[in-house]
């Protein structure tokens, strides 16, 4: 069996309109669920995955035979218990885990898009997603769940479908891309675009790929991932498999051999200009602009009860940024918590094992559980 | 549980909406969400205590109440409960202002340092009193604003708060503690 042929999809027939006013439809959205949904359908949750994300969320990613990106979160027993709960997560549009992207062959022209692919937003990645509660008949979710740019989606999610969900989980998130994340995306696509493999988005076609480009993008955003404690207390100024300096330009420090590693892994499993459409929807996303500058009208419609979680390290997507959408759901008198967690880990903590917030999830989860019932 | 949760929830009325400010490991909000309404909200300063909120099942925002009472709309409660926090603030005041703001009633609790063990203390020994009610040194308190029971009435008519305590003089001799229920 081909790897690919264990992606499960579903093809989205009916047209969707695009923010950049394009419509798509006959589009694939491939997507994996974890659990069983039980016979009152009442135990779904769905989980938005980050910008290097997939549907591949838990246990052995098929594709790229490592562990799911948040495996230390979701399966059995754990903050999302798969026991219990029945997850979908979907890879967003955009993407290149085999939902419709710019790796995909455009039916006109017989090559693959490339840069000829629609730009997307994250509204029109929820909007994509949605159709997964018509295909597996779920009237009401348990809740939405997702960090970094999968908290984006949640809050786009409820903001688009206010009464389609028990719950809201954002994590380590924003309501408004601020001017330093739209900066350091930049970064990334412009090392991706620098790259001569690149060919105005057109390499596959031409046989080639920009490896070197993704790489330094990937380089760069995982520096931002990770917090200046966690760095100095892993790698410190150690060197690399060597006892002094070299006075060359290799990898001397392991902070060096480290990002370099993460950069070629990294090229063997994303797709350059996936990674250019999906940081621009990001960058793209303010639910405060989409309504008029009041965040709180976002949440108006909704009786969802929402839970915010940040991390003390996180410098990409900080505390006061999360805070924003506490202050906004106060306003209107929204059921919401808030709970910042400790952690040195910086952006990254969502993804591992950091035991408060795992278990701030699980017992959140299991105690609105229970009253739903 | 707590003498004082029991006389604290009395004081509130069926299906009000309330606001536990410093609400520690949900305790009181608990008893309230089982047997009064079920519209409670805590804030909390401590991580640690959160968590055993979540565990509660409560819905709690992690704050600082001298710094994020703001974020809630002028009378969008109809109690807010602040018990036995106010001593420890930096700007009490500040923070009374915000409690009758939010709520367009406050339940506030005072450990009273008019209570004639506390007077008894200072007296005999010289010391800073060491109570049940007050177990730290005069170092280590967190107590900044300590007052009497006759102090926080006094400051409620001078700032036209009302507040109902009959018997002000016997009640500042007896009473450990002061709870009042007070409004703008």
């Amino acid at each position: 069996m081909n790897k690919i042929d264990k992606i499960k999809k579903i093809v989205i027939e009916k047209p969707l309109k695009l923010d950049c006013g394009k419509t798509i439809h006959n589009f694939p959205l491939a997507y994996e669920t974890y659990g069983k949904l039980n016979e009152k359908k009442d135990n779904a949750i769905l989980v938005f995955h980050a910008l290097t994300g997939d549907q591949f969320a838990s246990g052995k990613n098929p594709i790229t035979n490592k562990e799911g990106w948040w495996s230390y979160a979701l399966g059995p027993d754990k903050a999302i218990d798969t026991n219990k709960f029945f997850v979908i997560c979907a890879n967003v549009i955009g993407g290149c885990m085999g939902s419709y992207g710019p790796s995909h062959l455009d039916n006109s022209t017989g090559k693959p898009f490339g840069t000829n692919f629609p730009v997307i937003t994250i509204n029109d990645m929820v909007n994509a997603q949605y159709n997964l509660l018509e295909y597996f008949n779920i009237k009401k979710l348990f809740s939405v769940i997702g960090g970094s740019m999968g908290g984006m989606q949640v809050l786009q999610f409820i903001s688009n479908f206010p009464d389609k969900s028990h719950t809201v989980i954002p994590i380590a998130c924003t309501a408004s891309h601020s001017a330093q994340n739209i900066a350091l995306n930049e970064l990334g696509r412009q090392s991706i675009m620098a790259d001569h493999n690149w060919m105005e988005g057109f390499y596959a076609e031409n046989k080639k790929n920009p490896d070197k480009g993704l790489a330094v993008a990937r380089m760069a955003a995982h520096i931002t991932y990770l917090s200046k404690k966690g760095l100095q207390e892993k790698f410190g100024r150690k060197l690399q498999e060597r006892d002094d300096l070299k006075f060359g330009f290799d990898a001397d420090f392991q902070i060096e051999s480290y990002l370099r590693y993460q950069g070629s892994v990294f090229v063997d499993r994303f797709d350059a200009n996936s990674y250019l459409y999906i940081t621009r929807a990001m960058d793209y996303f303010d639910l405060t602009k989409q309504f008029s500058g009041n965040l709180s009208k976002a949440f108006e419609k909704t009786s969802s009860k929402f839970f915010i979680i940040s991390f003390t390290s996180d410098w990409l997507y900080p505390t006061p940024e999360n805070r924003e959408i506490v202050i906004a759901l106060n306003a209107i008198g929204k059921n919401v918590g808030f709970v910042e967690i400790n952690s040195d880990k910086g952006h990254d903590s969502f993804l591992l094992d950091i035991p408060d917030f795992l278990n701030a999830v699980k017992n959140y989860l299991e105690t609105s559980y229970k009253k739903i019932k | 549980m707590k003498k004082e949760f029991f006389t604290i929830a009395k004081l509130l009325k069926e299906n009000s909406r309330v606001l536990d400010v410093g609400c520690g490991d949900g305790e009181l909000m608990k008893y309230i969400t089982e047997n009064i309404t079920e519209n409670v909200r805590g804030l909390e300063i401590s991580k640690a205590n959160i968590q055993k909120c979540i565990a509660k099942g409560l819905t709690v925002i992690e704050g600082d109440a001298e710094k994020d009472l703001k974020q809630f709309p002028s009378s969008s409660y109809d109690f807010v409960i602040l018990s036995q926090t106010l001593q420890a603030f930096l700007d009490p005041e500040k923070v009374m202002n915000e409690l009758l703001r939010v709520g367009k009633k406050a339940v506030v609790s005072i450990p009273n340092f008019g209570h004639w063990k506390v007077r008894l203390n200072l007296l005999f020994k010289g010391t800073m009193p060491i109570t049940k009610n007050l177990p730290n040194e005069w170092y280590n308190t967190p107590n900044l604003h300590m007052c009497t029971i006759k102090d926080f009435v006094n400051y409620c008519d001078k700032k036209k708060i009302k507040i109902n305590c009959p018997n002000l003089n016997y009640v500042n001799f007896f009473s450990e503690l002061g709870i009042f229920i007070i409004e703008k």
